[in-house]
């Protein structure tokens, strides 16, 4: 017995947890985990109070007795001084702007990065070239001839438009990344299916997007976030009745009538933010890499 | 290119080119004509609507001489200077010390990141509860007993430029952060292992060689931060409305304000040039760069 504890004594020092370089970065990402975390508890703790009681002690103060009261009123009845549906009337605006917008960004670009991975014809380079640059022009620049353009066609106003903008500014991005997507599958397949005969649809939708499940996905995180979080875009270019939701947000909360209802306007936020929250913390890594998609060469 | 007779070159790979006309038309009509459309009538002295009544450069001088888009023009410059200086070195820790092999890594990352996916008025709204000068922060340092606390920015003209960049960094460090972490990921190891064996001290690898090695990462940082300044509206929208009095108004609400509520298109159409030749002045140098880097291969 004894010599096996001697044994053990010569043997590697066990690794120490606890160091002082570990407590400095142990210590340094917790403190800054709070930074980032503080909003979202005082967002929540904020709705969940009375107003006598936010009144009474500060953000950070736990509520006394839980009420939803602020969430009901928020989603259903809070005034943006034009209407008094509350959230839910923007809600539904940013799902019929959402669903058409995501599938029509998704179906154009995914031609384009075929035709650019596959099918490249003179000039092609040069308009993705193009393509790349315009992501990178503020949106102000073009705000004003969209409108026109949108008049021109008799979209002006209309959910339509707006999907047509969404679309348009979501090309860069996801052209890319199916552009580099396509691109990085084999070639031999396009080449045997081609020899079998396949045109440039066939090949695509037959052989080529039934493989592209992941690529779709990060694609769809991507705008579905993005268009959601859109103010810019559904400030010009829909009329008050079908603003989206982050636009009767601002509205509910910075509207100037009446007694500011912190609670009800923190309730608000939270359900607004809710939708790219929770497809946040669902994708995880694929969230990621989308914004990668974007940042490598974006 | 075997010697059958060709069809014509128009005609060839021809689905590939009607299936390419929306890209053809975004980038031609959208990104390039638009754009160009602006800048032309930024000439102008439209009004309430666009009309070619040139101007030269009057619309220019009576931006650059106008108070509020001076003022517009130095909030930028604050927001972008500091934003671009504290995401970059934020994000730049965050990551490294992500990349300790420490526990609770993929924990710490979601928390960094996640605000990224809320949208910037989310973000305002959230802080301005957050600074609220009753119940805010100020309220909180105060209530634990120093009553002569003071912290509320969004109501000091001097300051509120500075509760906007609190925001800005909460929402947008997190992508900082993913971009270093990739870059410092994609260094080898070896070099670690060198300068353990040199016995350089770690900060010191990192300052000297580890970031000058992730150059990549680095420029795609400064890039993507810097143009998401020039376009900052809505932040500021939901957060101050651009005041207390002109505090923290920007470039991208003053071509709001101009072109959709004062009905003076040429000065927005102006503004949104200057605009633009902010992002060109960014962009420019980046692609010369990528593009030597490119054929340096």
């Amino acid at each position: 017995m004894a010599d096996l504890a001697f044994k053990d004594a010569c043997g590697p020092r066990p690794k120490k947890a606890f160091t002082l370089p570990n407590f400095i970065i142990y210590t340094t990402l917790t403190l800054l985990a709070i930074y980032y975390l503080a909003p979202l508890y005082v967002m929540i703790v904020t709705s969940l109070k009375t107003m006598p009681e936010v009144r009474l002690g500060n953000v950070f103060s736990l509520p006394q007795e839980v009420t939803i009261e602020p969430w009901i009123k928020a989603w259903a009845t809070a005034c943006t001084g034009l209407n008094c549906d509350g959230l839910s009337r923007g809600f539904w605006n940013s799902v019929q702007i959402l669903v058409p917008s995501v599938v029509l960004s998704i179906a154009v670009a995914s031609v384009n990065g075929y035709a650019l991975a596959f099918w490249r014809f003179k000039g092609a380079n040069l308009l993705f070239t193009i393509l790349l640059f315009g992501a990178f022009i503020p949106y102000q620049v073009m705000l004003y001839p969209i409108v026109m353009i949108l008049r021109d066609i008799g979209l002006y106003g209309d959910v339509w438009g707006l999907v047509i903008v969404h679309s348009i500014f979501g090309m860069p991005i996801l052209t890319l990344l199916f552009r580099n997507y396509f691109s990085s599958l084999p070639e031999e397949l396009f080449k045997a299916a081609r020899v079998d005969g396949a045109g440039f649809w066939r090949i695509l939708i037959r052989v080529l997007l039934p493989m592209s499940a992941p690529i779709v996905v990060v694609a769809i995180i991507l705008q579905v976030t993005g268009i959601w979080n859109d103010f810019l875009f559904g400030v010009v270019y829909t009329r008050p009745e079908s603003y989206p939701m982050t636009v009767q947000l601002n509205n509910i909360v910075n509207s100037t009538f009446g007694e500011k209802e912190y609670n009800v306007n923190m309730a608000a936020t939270i359900l607004t933010g809710l939708v790219p929250l929770v497809v946040y913390f669902v994708s995880g890594k694929l969230f990621v890499r989308g914004i990668a998609a974007g940042a490598v060469k974006g | 290119m075997s010697g059958n007779a060709r069809p014509n070159r128009l005609f060839r790979n021809l689905s590939s080119k009607i299936a390419s006309i929306p890209m053809a038309l975004t980038a031609l009509v959208i990104f390039i004509g638009c754009s160009a459309w602006t800048v032309v009538y930024s000439f102008t002295g439209s009004r309430l609507l666009p009309k070619t009544r040139w101007v030269g450069v009057d619309q220019y001088d009576r931006l650059w001489g106008t108070d509020r888009w001076i003022v517009s023009i130095e909030n930028l410059a604050i927001y972008g200077g500091c934003m671009l200086v504290f995401s970059l070195t934020l994000g730049f820790v965050m990551a490294a010390l992500l990349d300790q092999r420490i526990r609770f890594e993929n924990t710490f990352r979601t928390v960094f990141l996640y605000p990224y996916a809320l949208s910037f008025v989310v973000t305002g709204l959230t802080w301005q509860w957050m600074l609220n000068p009753t119940f805010g922060l100020q309220k909180v340092v105060r209530d634990f007993g120093f009553v002569d606390f003071t912290f509320a920015p969004l109501t000091n003209s001097d300051f509120a430029i500075y509760g906007v960049l609190l925001a800005g960094l909460w929402q947008g460090t997190g992508l900082v952060m993913v971009i270093m972490l990739a870059g410092l990921r994609g260094i080898d190891e070896d070099i670690w292992k060198a300068s353990r064996v040199d016995g350089i001290p770690k900060w010191k690898t990192y300052i000297m060689i580890v970031l000058p090695l992730m150059r990549g990462a680095l420029i795609t940082a400064v890039v993507l931060v810097a143009t998401s300044i020039i376009k900052v509206f809505d932040l500021i929208v939901a957060q101050t409305q651009g005041g207390p009095g002109l505090a923290t108004e920007v470039p991208a609400k003053y071509v709001m304000d101009m072109m959709f509520r004062n009905q003076n298109l040429g000065q927005g159409f102006a503004a949104s040039t200057m605009m633009l030749l902010f992002v060109m002045i960014i962009l420019i140098p980046w692609a010369v760069y990528e593009y030597r880097e490119k054929r340096r291969g």
